[in-house]
């Protein structure tokens, strides 16, 4: 294909995909004084377009037709739950929602924004210490990502600042300053901005945890609270709550998004050149297969070009990453047979449940107000803030109101109570009661890697351009659900402490499958991760390829395995990490930066 | 708000709809057939009945909400993965048919049809609620066979696009007068709470608005 492709100009640095991570490595890359392309496939948005007042307050077609999400009917997945199964396309939108189109999801992301708990990066380390090896189930590669949070340190402060997030700390160089999570590391800096208020439903949630014996702390959120302005000077209006935030673009310039915070300054910049509407289809490599020398892609017109490079950046989604190096050959396939091999390697999700509790019918819980970042959470029994030795399962999960705003459509499928019927009058009883006065919380916990959880080539199913869909097969397991049922129960605590009238707690069944038709959330994880040892991992410490040296791959691929935590606040550390080492050292001695 | 005359009338048929004190032209169907009209607009009615908690379907115009769906990408299955083969596998796995949306109402109106024709001697529409409800429960629990799709899967499509027509903003052809939000007690477009959200107990006082400024 790439051989009567046309060639075009080489540059310094060509960056796949245009959402946050490419964005930040784009906004890095020409401070270094290197010339950028940024190659996105989906269209070019901006929030003066799809964020326009009234008209992107359409819930019907932002969160049922997927205005601005990935086009599936030219590019999708395979899954299976399992490696004797035929995986099978997902054909529709629902458990996962990948973003497409310049900003990428993070156009219409929602907004919680979290440093990853020290232990969670080097958990193998932290579970034989605290346990002994024995402790980790048969089946499970568990690992460290072989960086640490005090070498993260200053890139998430970095991060913090960009996105403008809003937060309440808890330490600060080592000392308390304020109320925020006790279980969270020090801080070099505060948050940017204040934390947000609580909404109504996750104010008494707050006092119901804290009775209940836990430790509420306010979500830390990209979703500004005051007005802000951030280094790059790019400007933020305050978050006034609206409820249309996840799957929307912020009406308001509230909520932090590659096309708010970065892109208005990158967009002026000479080095850098956006192309939308342009698909890469592969990574190319020089004859011996140890050297990118660019990518070829097809442009707006359906042409295949090839568009040369020094250094190429992978910033095209987690899974996507995964596939395009499965396409192009960077890095051994992982062979679950033999466990041996890297890409593919660690698929891991979300391990997320919603429980339900009512309150008496003189409370309203208004769920139509709420900021997608927004709300109450408490840590404890998230990461290895509790004693998993007599528990005897791996991982953990924060606990939180999270209430993004629920909209009249989503309260029409969520209906009432269990056993409510789905339609008829008793629904439309149920349904009003549940919307008027309940409130959800979540247990949104982690999800450990396993041996045969992975990402492949698909053998039958092919994207519009006739390359073969990448393939999931994952299932849940038996430590993660003892996992997510034993935290769910402590819902129970807090629904009490509350004087819930109704409660219906949510938890993993065991012996049910993944279920790919019910929305779960699009924090996918891994397959192609970083480490220390290429054995195990495909990415080094600077998610750099372990193989072809001149290509980096940012994204929630390279996390080892799941965390309770929502993945971008990591995905956009991780990316100020990788550019902070090409910068220093990479671009003078373009090499191997671990070995 | 349309009177109660008004919403039953609808799940009738189209003719014999009453004027309203300003009448609007009848909302003539593009895509469904006069047969098939009167099968959605009764299911609908019985999906969402009128009662004491608020306007029924029909009231809401979800027929009309659903016949303008079918014009735009979404029925056609642009936003689907369609390409073969379609292979049937577990019900976790997703759907797996060859049909786009517009192809699920034909062969599934024909299907409930042809079951309220066997059973009942009459179509679905010129049955008592109570029978429509049967085959209604028959076709969600998947008891009924269709040819080629399976009943359910015909049912979730017709439901889903139900509560979207009822609760979806105006502009979209249905949730007729606000009524679907203001029975919710959902504001709709209002999206400003900066002055609301800390007033923890206080009931919110301003009605619902759509997205071209209409008030309830
Ligand atoms: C509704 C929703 C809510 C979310 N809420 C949160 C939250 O509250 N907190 C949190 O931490 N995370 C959240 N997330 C996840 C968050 O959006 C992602 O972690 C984040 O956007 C990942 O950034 P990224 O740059 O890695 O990928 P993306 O933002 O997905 O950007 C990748 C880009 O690459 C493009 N691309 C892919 N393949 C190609 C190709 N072959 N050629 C060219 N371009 C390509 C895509 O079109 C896309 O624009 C949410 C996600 C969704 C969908
Ligand atoms: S809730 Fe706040 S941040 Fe989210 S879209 Fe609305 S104004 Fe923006």
């Amino acid at each position: 294909m790439s051989d009567d492709a046309r060639r075009l100009k080489p540059v310094d640095v060509v960056i796949v995909g245009g959402g946050w991570a490419g964005s930040i490595m784009a906004k890095e890359m020409t401070e270094a004084g290197r010339s950028v392309v940024m190659l996105e496939r989906g269209p070019d948005r901006s929030t003066a377009s799809e964020g326009a007042y009234p008209a992107s307050i359409d819930e019907l077609e932002a969160n049922f037709r997927y205005k601005l999400f990935q086009d599936l009917s030219k590019n999708t997945v395979t899954i299976r739950n399992n490696s004797q199964q035929t995986a099978l396309p997902y054909r529709r939108m629902a458990a996962f929602l990948p973003g497409e189109g310049v900003g990428g999801a993070g156009l219409h992301w929602s907004g919680v924004h979290f440093r990853i708990p020290p232990d969670d990066l080097r958990m193998r380390s932290r579970v034989i210490e605290k346990y002994g090896a024995r402790f980790i189930p048969e089946g499970m590669n568990l690992q460290d990502y072989g960086v640490t949070y005090e070498e993260l340190e200053p890139f998430f402060d970095r991060a913090e600042k960009v996105f403008g997030t809003s937060g309440e700390p808890y330490m600060i160089n080592g000392k308390v300053v304020g109320k925020g999570n006790v279980f969270s590391p020090s801080r070099s800096d505060h948050f940017p901005l204040p934390a947000l208020k609580d909404v109504y439903t996750a104010h008494l949630f707050r006092k119901a945890a804290e009775e209940a014996g836990f430790h509420p702390y306010s979500l830390p959120a990209a979703n500004a609270s005051r007005q802000y302005v951030n280094p790059y000077g790019a400007q933020m209006g305050p978050c006034n709550f609206c409820g249309y935030c996840s799957g929307y673009a912020c009406y308001m310039y509230s909520k932090a998004s590659p096309n708010v915070n970065i892109l208005p300054v990158l967009r002026q910049h000479p080095l850098f050149d956006l192309r939308a509407g342009c698909h890469v289809l592969k990574v190319e490599l020089d004859a011996d297969g140890r050297r990118a020398t660019g990518v070829t892609y097809t442009d707006p017109d359906g042409k295949v070009v090839t568009q040369p490079a020094e250094l190429v950046i992978l910033t095209a989604f987690q899974f996507h990453n995964v596939r395009l190096m499965l396409l192009s050959g960077i890095g051994r396939p992982y062979d679950p047979v033999r466990n041996e091999g890297v890409v593919g390697r660690n698929f891991v999700y979300q391990n997320v449940t919603t429980s339900n509790v009512w309150l008496d019918r003189g409370i309203e819980t208004n769920q139509y107000i709420g900021a997608g970042g927004g709300g109450v959470a408490f840590d404890d029994f998230n990461s290895e803030n509790f004693d998993h030795g007599p528990l005897g399962f791996v991982g953990g999960s924060p606990v939180w109101v999270n209430q993004a705003g629920v909209r009249a459509i989503a309260a029409a499928h969520s209906g009432g109570p269990p056993g409510t019927p789905r339609w008829g009058s008793a629904w439309k009883a149920g349904m009003i009661d549940t919307y008027r006065h309940s409130l959800r919380i979540d247990a949104h916990g982690s999800n450990m890697a396993y041996r045969d959880v992975y990402l492949d080539l698909d053998p039958t199913w092919k994207d519009a351009y006739g390359q073969p869909l990448l393939r999931m097969t994952f299932d849940w397991k038996d430590n993660d659900i003892r996992m997510n049922r034993y935290v769910v129960d402590k819902i129970g605590d807090v629904a009490k402490a509350m004087g819930a009238r109704r409660v219906n707690l949510t938890k993993r069944e065991f012996g049910r499958p993944f279920d790919t038709r019910q929305y779960q959330t699009t924090h996918l994880g891994g397959g192609a991760v970083m480490g220390s040892d290429p054995g195990t991992s495909a990415l080094n410490r600077y998610l750099q390829s372990w193989d072809v040296h001149n290509v980096f791959v940012i994204g929630a691929n390279a996390f080892p395995q799941g965390t309770g935590y929502n993945p971008t606040g990591m995905v956009a550390a991780l990316a100020y990490w990788a550019a902070h080492h090409i910068r220093t050292t990479y671009l003078a001695h373009p090499g191997p930066l671990a070995g | 708000m349309r009177g109660l005359a008004g919403i039953a009338a609808c799940g009738t048929s189209l003719a014999s709809r009453p004027a309203r004190s300003h009448p609007p032209a009848p909302y003539v169907p593009r895509f469904f057939t006069p047969i098939e009209w009167a099968f959605l607009t009764a299911a609908c009615d019985r999906l969402i009945p009128a009662d004491e908690n608020g306007p029924g379907a029909c009231a809401l115009d979800v027929p009309r909400f659903i016949d303008m769906q079918m014009d735009t990408p979404y029925a056609f299955g642009a936003q689907w993965y369609m390409q073969a083969p379609f292979v049937q596998g577990p019900d976790n796995l997703g759907y797996q048919l060859p049909h786009a949306p517009r192809d699920l109402y034909r062969r599934g109106i024909a299907g409930m049809n042809a079951h309220a024709a066997t059973r009942h001697g009459r179509p679905f529409a010129d049955l008592a609620p109570a029978l429509q409800d049967d085959l209604l429960r028959g076709a969600e629990n998947n008891r009924l066979v269709f040819g080629d799709i399976p009943s359910s899967v015909f049912f979730d499509q017709l439901l889903a696009n139900v509560m979207e027509g009822a609760f979806s903003d105006p502009v979209h052809g249905g949730n007729t007068g606000l009524g679907g939000w203001t029975m919710l007690g959902f504001p709709g477009a209002r999206a400003d709470f900066m002055d609301w959200v800390d007033r923890y107990g206080a009931h919110y006082p301003l009605g619902s608005v759509s997205i071209s400024g209409e008030t309830a």
